[in-house]
């Protein structure tokens, strides 16, 4: 709580509304077409490259702003107090999910083999007794319903593919560390291999899983439309998915910005930023590991 | 008087507003943004309004007349998402933007750049959501709850509502964040946390609501889609998911939802009432705990609004005892106000009428809140019209009544120039007549067995209906008086003191600074004995 003197508020903000009529017209143009509609295109790809502009422009401005000095400490205190409720809310994001998979499979799955007194009792008796496919259905997990909606289909095993990349995230997640240590004592050359090391770690896991997505499609019959196990499945695994993406992404640009001689030891909001992106992310793999894979 | 301007210091971002109407497009400055979320609320709540009225004509006797029960089913569900979203939250985070620097001696928010990105997705995904009345299928007309299997009939409209929500989340995510932070960062020295004022305290622990459970609701919303789209099972039991699952989800979001919207109304009345009643506020400390009661509380409370769904006996056990639980906390709160005015000097301008109208109308509320709370009677209750009577009584009155008081008490800071009290007299009174004649007889319908969300009823519910149905007429229509002033004030008004109302300057920062404000209100911090004498937190019964 210093002086608010040198508070630094820009004049005007361009890329905010620009950011946020990209991002409008890419959805509405990704509902139209999920509705069917070929229009949807029309303003789909206005909408992303908008984006994509708005975005770029907006952290150029910021990390101008950043090395011209004009942030001081409470400005960067600002910065991580925002990154950390940020992550917060993510932390919340995947806690409905998770929420999710222990409801269907501790709870709605047992009910509805009519497991337990109350709701396991009618469920079953009710609403399933008299269904052919329900015959002889049982809570185990995984479970695709008593409907056997999409039919036969294999659990991913824990060992194998998820196990190498709990090893190379866990990896990534030391040398973004040992980054950061060589950021801090100014050594820029380690700053860089370790930076370079993180990014191939994150992009071997994203190749890693992309092919462990083939595999389910193509040959164990594990599709989203394999009932309540394959619909928590893809949707916890590719949420987490698209966050190394998106992680991934912005190690790049802190690479850039590496090159480009940006970053001091006192100055480098964004790569802690980013740095606690990705412990977060690595964090998040290992209650996948835990809960989805393994258990 | 604070030194507040410093025109010597000529930094690049020591600058007035820019011109013309890009200004408010571009805007990074805190007043600029609350003023265009208060505009922005105030034409939903027309909007909003206008589906209840249209809601209230047709209901006004039974038989179908006016529209198609389709459309009906739209008007409801839009109805309360566009009020909830559109008008309530974004008239909160308005008086946010504004207030929050002038009480804690900030220059602006800590992130300006996201403080008007944050309006502006709010705009667009308004835009969004209200697009669906256009589409095949019309608009969701599920209810605001969006309950599958229903929601995920709605032919074209799912994916424009499922990532409307996404937006509006984003907006209330962004807006949360810049308010914490700026309350954690941005306090002048002097300003502990414990000498804030309580509308500061309020909004802290409603945005940690906001980013605790609004994602939860975008995860929701997101397996809607899959669901509808996607081919997965979540809420599908033949495939091993759960209905019921939407709802714990849903009220996990919804549940604190309702508190997001009346905590930071419980501050505008605990900064309003000690003004009015020429003490300070009783309690001080005991209501910052309440707060933060209410807001853990809220957070484990809501699958009482599922207790006719079918849920094991612990479980309604549980959620009733949790739920009864918040009595205690909101009994703090209006016992604390009622000390508060003990023994004042009590004028009754029209923000005390409508803080006084909103302590009275809100316990009502909060009464029939412990009726429906108590689950072997709630069966009775469910889905009547006494529900709608008794969230009425609590969002409209929470939602509406202290943001009318907080209008009429900061506008003429704001501009100024004094707004025309008889009007505004007559505005109160009117609202409080229309409300009560809207509402309370609806407690007696839904006793009677009339359910909600039909646009058609039985003979014997006719009179009451008419009734509610000339309330809501007189109670929306006497919202443009209140649009009449505010304009009336901005162009003619009566100039103003700095301080305003009587004796204001020992009750916060903003009263000490010119009327209207400079653009930028704390270059430098304010003295420290300054918010020491505001800021007089510790007061006895005398």
């Amino acid at each position: 709580m210093s002086s608010n003197d040198s508070y630094y508020i820009p004049s005007k903000a361009v890329w905010p509304v620009v950011v946020v009529a990209g991002t409008t017209f890419m959805l509405a143009g990704l509902a139209n077409l999920i509705n069917g509609l070929g229009g949807g295109k029309l303003l789909l790809y206005p909408g992303i490259l908008l984006l994509v502009v708005g975005l770029t422009a907006w952290f150029r401005d910021q990390s101008v702003e950043s090395e011209t000095g004009r942030f001081n400490h409470q400005v960067g205190n600002s910065y991580r107090l925002g990154m950390v409720w940020f992550i917060f809310s993510e932390v919340m994001f995947f806690a409905a999910f998770f929420g999710t998979l222990f409801y269907t499979r501790y709870l709605a799955v047992p009910w509805l083999a009519g497991d337990g007194a109350g709701p396991g009792l009618f469920s079953y008796e009710y609403l399933w007794g008299a269904v052919e496919s329900a015959k002889d259905y049982t809570a185990a997990w995984p479970s695709n319903g008593p409907g056997r909606v999409g039919g036969e289909f294999e659990k991913m095993a824990a060992l194998g593919l998820p196990l190498v990349n709990t090893f190379i995230l866990l990896s990534s997640g030391f040398t973004i560390n040992k980054a950061h240590h060589a950021l801090l004592a100014d050594h820029r050359k380690p700053l860089k291999l370790w930076m370079a090391a993180t990014i191939v770690l994150g992009i071997s896991f994203l190749v890693l899983q992309g092919i462990e997505y083939h595999h389910a499609y193509t040959e164990m019959g594990l599709t989203l439309g394999a009932g309540i196990y394959g619909s928590t499945f893809f949707l916890l695994t590719g949420f987490h998915g698209l966050h190394v993406t998106l992680g991934t992404f912005m190690l790049c640009m802190i690479l850039l910005r590496i090159y480009r001689g940006h970053f001091s030891p006192e100055n480098h909001f964004a790569f802690e930023g980013v740095a606690w992106y990705w412990h977060f992310v690595d964090v998040v793999w290992l209650l996948l590991f835990v809960l989805v894979y393994w258990m | 008087m604070v030194s507040v301007t410093n025109p010597i210091d000529d930094h690049e971002h020591h600058h007035g507003p820019a011109k013309g109407w890009m200004r408010w497009i571009v805007t990074t400055n805190h007043k600029d943004i609350g003023t265009l979320y208060l505009v922005f609320a105030l034409a939903m709540l027309f909007v909003g309004g206008m589906f209840a009225l249209t809601i209230r004509a047709e209901l006004f006797r039974p038989g179908l007349q006016l529209v198609d029960p389709e459309f009906f089913n739209s008007l409801t569900t839009m109805h309360a998402l566009i009020m909830v979203f559109g008008a309530v939250m974004p008239a909160f985070v308005g008086f946010a933007n504004w207030m929050i620097p002038m009480m804690i001696g900030a220059p602006d928010m800590a992130l300006p750049r996201m403080n008007n990105m944050s309006f502006w997705v709010l705009v667009f995904a308004g835009l969004l959501l209200l697009s669906t009345f256009f589409m095949e299928g019309g608009a969701p007309a599920a209810g605001w709850t969006l309950y599958p299997p229903l929601s995920i009939q709605g032919a074209h409209n799912i994916p424009f509502v499922v990532f409307s929500v996404h937006l509006l989340g984003i907006s209330s995510i962004m807006g949360s964040i810049n308010i914490i932070v700026t309350i954690l960062n941005m306090r002048a020295p002097g300003m502990t946390l414990m000498k804030m004022p309580l509308f500061v305290w309020t909004w802290l622990i409603t945005a940690f609501l906001l980013i605790s459970v609004l994602p939860v609701f975008a995860a929701a919303v997101t397996m809607l889609l899959t669901d509808a789209h996607f081919g997965t099972s979540f809420f599908n039991a033949a495939g091993g998911g759960d209905p019921v699952l939407y709802q714990h989800l849903f009220w996990f979001f919804g549940h604190p939802e309702v508190y997001i919207i009346v905590l930071p109304s419980f501050g505008l009345v605990s900064t309003i009432v000690p003004t009015f009643s020429r003490k300070h506020l009783f309690g001080y400390s005991s209501m910052v705990y309440a707060t933060g009661s209410i807001a853990f509380l809220s957070m484990i409370v809501w699958a009482h609004h599922q207790f006719t769904v079918g849920m094991p006996l612990a479980g309604e056990l549980f959620f009733m005892y949790a739920t009864l639980l918040i009595a205690v906390p909101t009994g703090v709160k209006v016992f604390n106000w009622i000390a508060t005015m003990w023994q004042g000097s009590i004028t009754l301008e029209t923000p005390m009428l409508f803080s006084v109208g909103f302590i009275f109308l809100f316990t009502l509320g909060g009464f029939t809140g412990l009726m429906v709370a108590m689950a072997p009677a709630d069966l009775q209750y469910h889905d009547s019209y006494f529900v709608v009577a008794h969230f009425h009584y609590t969002l409209v009155v929470g939602g509406t009544f202290p943001v009318f008081a907080a209008t009429y008490y900061w506008l003429p800071k704001w501009t100024g120039h004094m707004y025309d009290e008889n009007l505004a007299k007559l505005h109160f009174w009117l609202s409080f007549i229309g409300f009560n004649l809207t509402f309370m007889p609806q407690h007696f319908l839904g006793l009677a067995g009339m359910p909600r969300r039909i646009p058609d009823y039985a003979i014997q519910f006719a009179d009451f209906n008419m009734m509610s149905s000339i309330g809501a007429f007189i109670l929306g229509l006497s919202q443009l008086i209140f649009v009449y002033n505010i304009i009336k004030t901005i162009r003619s008004g009566d100039p103003v003191s700095d301080e305003v109302w009587e004796g204001a300057e020992n009750m916060g920062l903003e009263w000490n600074l010119p009327s209207p404000p400079p653009y930028h209100t704390f270059q430098t911090p304010p003295d420290a004995y300054l918010i020491d004498k505001v800021t007089a937190t510790e007061v006895t019964m005398r």
